[in-house]
């Protein structure tokens, strides 16, 4: 699950200065849980942007907006819509910008109305906790399924720091410290000794952006 | 000028204490601070942006401090570099001839007044002492042969008062496996428990200054217990600021008072007076008696 957040209106405003046409995306899987871009937000943005005299010609609320190959086929279904506006805003995480950004081509102006903020754990319903950082070097293996590098603010790799009080971190004093808990859990798994082992610096080559996969056996399936 | 190590070396009970560079270029009351503390510590500690504040470079100011005739510590965080400008700056520092450096995590980002920063942390405390101890030995963090390695006397933190305390006793034995030989400890309260940490440590054939912190008021341990990482004033004290009719005396004789306590079994005290450094000399003074 990716978690957005709404950007403040006044700056959607100064994105959409000089622009009367307006076409909305959506995107029913993350930004509607999140309540940031489902139908019933996109249809509210729509309500805001009348209000300030703009005209709101079409929206979108597609499954899965990520999912650049539909959004494209969208476009050429929608294309006398589309091609008639001055704009267009997006209520979906970046990847979803990018895939109405790229599927408009070129000449269209596409802006974001979300911020993306982080990939989450959904711990209750609508309680999303961030767990993984998707660094491309994974250590769970080591920390009892904890992510230091994500849990731990200064993602530091061999123990508490000095901050920690009470078990709890000096960021954010309602937090527990990611290293506690690791401690906890490995002693639990009589593995402590995993713990006094020196972790060596996390290798962020695998980390070059943009990073790209291509699974051959899906890719055949679709061609 | 005798080095800190060398003063560790002779088992002498050796005094180092911190001293915070400007917040801009002007360096003259960083100077007079330094002066007045020159001849009386072994070593001065120089802060590295501490509480991710921005100031003077810790690099530049413990060179300031060589020139005076004072072995600086330049303390190093890993929160405002990657493992690429750390190793620079070590070797940096050990060309203009700097003998001593503290690794540290540093303080996060968001105590300081950059909160919009991007905080780095590429290394941790125990990976930059492993860092360090590699420069030492002539190569760099991937073992590639330097044209010239350093030799610092590398020392590192530990907080022997943490709760729950094994999993920073872990890691303190891990940054002594990484090369630590000496330790400034966070701000001792409990000097029972000190010294039940300082007889499990000294088995580790490291080196050991005691932290103390001065505490100007009751006011400033208030605030010190709500705003800085690590730091638990105990009430007895505070309770003992508050009687006091000169808060900050008071300070300087408890202060004074456990650096003598540390005398009787430590190696040494590391004296953090925080932006009151003209205290640390009468600290010391107060401890002789």
């Amino acid at each position: 699950m990716i978690i957005t957040k709404k950007k403040d209106f006044s700056k959607i405003l100064e994105y959409l200065n000089g622009r009367e046409k307006i076409y909305l995306f959506g995107c029913n899987s993350c930004a509607e849980q999140c309540e940031t871009g489902g139908e019933r937000e996109v249809k509210a943005m729509a309500d805001l942007l009348e209000k300030q005299g703009k005209k709101v010609i079409g929206f979108s609320v597609p499954d899965e907006t990520c999912y650049s190959m539909l959004i494209k086929k969208h476009f050429r279904e929608d294309k006398d819509v589309l091609e008639k506006v001055d704009a267009i805003l997006v209520l979906a995480c970046g990847a979803g910008v990018k895939a109405v950004a790229d599927a408009a081509g070129d000449g269209m102006a596409v802006f974001p109305a979300l911020d993306s903020l982080y990939l989450a754990n959904v711990t209750r319903y609508g309680h999303f906790f961030e767990g993984c950082s998707l660094c491309g070097d994974c250590v769970l293996a080591e920390t009892g399924g904890i992510c230091p590098h994500t849990q731990c603010p200064k993602s530091l790799l061999n123990g508490p720091c000095g901050g920690m009080v009470n078990a709890k971190c000096e960021v954010n004093l309602e937090n527990e410290c990611a290293w506690i808990m690791i401690y906890r859990r490995l002693k639990a798994q009589e593995r402590l000794d995993v713990l006094k082992r020196i972790a060596p610096p996390k290798d962020h080559s695998n980390g070059v952006k943009p990073r790209t996969v291509i699974v051959e056996s899906r890719n055949k399936k679709q061609s | 000028m005798q080095t800190l190590k060398e003063s560790l070396s002779s088992k002498k009970f050796t005094i180092t204490a911190e001293i915070c560079p400007p917040k801009g270029t002007d360096t003259s009351d960083f100077l007079k601070k330094a002066q007045l503390l020159k001849g009386k510590i072994a070593a001065a500690n120089v802060t590295d942006n501490q509480r991710a504040v921005m100031r003077l470079s810790s690099l530049a100011c413990s060179v300031i401090l060589l020139k005076e005739g004072i072995d600086p510590v330049f303390q190093m965080t890993c929160r405002d570099r990657n493992r690429i400008a750390l190793q620079s700056d070590i070797m940096g520092a050990s060309v203009l001839g700097i003998k001593n450096i503290l690794a540290l995590s540093g303080d996060h980002v968001s105590f300081g007044d950059h909160r919009e920063a991007k905080p780095v942390f590429d290394l941790d405390s125990v990976q930059l002492v492993q860092v360090i101890d590699k420069l030492n030995k002539g190569t760099n963090m991937k073992d590639m042969p330097l044209k010239g390695g350093t030799d610092f006397f590398i020392g590192a933190v530990v907080a022997p008062e943490a709760d729950p305390v094994e999993p920073e006793m872990i890691k303190f034995e891990k940054k002594v496996e990484a090369g630590a030989r000496f330790f400034q400890t966070q701000a001792i309260y409990n000097m029972e428990k000190f010294h039940r940490f300082y007889e499990y440590a000294k088995r580790f054939g490291v080196k050991i200054l005691g932290g103390i912190l001065l505490l100007k008021s009751a006011k400033m341990a208030n605030f010190l217990n709500t705003n800085v990482p690590g730091v638990k004033v105990p009430k007895h004290l505070i309770d003992e600021l508050e009687k006091a009719q000169d808060q900050l005396e008071k300070g300087i004789e408890i202060a004074a008072r456990q650096v003598n306590e540390l005398r009787s079994f430590c190696d040494g005290a590391h004296i953090m007076a925080i932006g009151q450094e003209e205290s640390v000399v009468r600290i010391i003074e107060g401890a002789v008696l």
